[in-house]
């Protein structure tokens, strides 16, 4: 039997469940607004303590990568992710994620193929791709005159 | 009611721009590596056009945490690298704003893998 790629994705579309849009929607916006939350909570209360602007909120993002890891590490993280979708991927916390839960999965095949290795698997791609595309940013307004 | 307004438009922000991405995941189906890759260079081109600086003014935190204000603070650093350097800063500029926010993570995985033990043991 031959088919084509068009009618394979229709077939696969079809076969696959339906996922209810409007509620994982929901489910990502009150969880991806939490972490955000959380994280301006922080802020503000490291400004009120006198901090500079870029220092707490370089201060706000480091606390939500290691509560990431954390709750990776004892295996809340992957319930919460379950039911949030990008609640939980778009924010810091899916970058944090994607780089603890290899590391420990791959933990058994050692600790420089395994951790070290698999540790960016998808996080290497991110900085790769979002690096180059300000190298080409910084190029333009370089040649430009623009900074 | 200054903080809590602060913290509400940073909920706003940041479920909005989780929702652009829980639509894209389920009407797209891209993968998981796929959006978060589109939303770091997402987030470096609205920042290098200037369009992210009024998201991040009005949500704080909100555009912040998200991965596009990590794309945003690629962006920012290296041009703050090119006032600083000049051509120099094209190369050093990118990576050294990422710095933080990768090195803590690389702290934190290795930390983790080594005070836990391997899922399947358990």
């Amino acid at each position: 039997m031959s088919i084509s790629n068009e009618e394979y994705g229709y077939m696969t579309k079809r076969a696959s469940p339906k996922s209810p849009v409007l509620l994982d929607s929901f489910k990502a916006f009150i969880v991806g607004g939490i972490i955000c939350a959380i994280a301006e909570g922080l802020n503000q209360w490291l400004l009120f303590y006198g901090l500079g602007e870029k220092p707490s909120r370089t201060i706000a993002m480091i606390v939500i990568i290691v509560i990431t890891a954390l709750l990776t590490a004892i295996g809340i993280f992957d319930n919460i992710a379950k039911h949030a979708g990008a609640g939980t991927m778009v924010p810091i916390s899916g970058f944090a994620n994607s780089m603890v839960s290899p590391a420990l999965e791959f933990k058994a095949e050692g600790h420089i193929l395994g951790t070290a290795a698999q540790m960016f698997s998808i996080a290497g791609p991110v900085v790769v791709f979002g690096c180059s595309a300000a190298t080409i940013y910084g190029l333009i307004i370089y040649f430009f005159g623009l900074y | 009611m200054e903080i809590a307004l602060t913290i509400l438009k940073a909920f706003l922000v940041g479920g909005i721009i989780c929702v652009i991405g829980q639509l894209l995941i389920d009407f797209t189906k891209l993968t998981p590596a796929k959006i978060l890759v589109s939303f770091v260079v997402i987030g470096v081109i609205l920042g290098g056009i200037g369009v992210y600086e009024y998201i991040v003014e009005w949500g704080g935190a909100g555009a912040t945490i998200p991965l596009t204000g990590f794309g945003y603070s690629l962006a920012k650093g290296t041009k703050e690298a090119i006032q600083e350097e000049g051509i120099l800063g094209v190369l050093s500029g990118p990576l050294s704003s990422a710095s933080t926010g990768i090195m803590t993570a690389v702290l934190c995985g290795l930390v983790c893998s080594i005070f836990t033990r391997s899922k399947d043991k358990k």
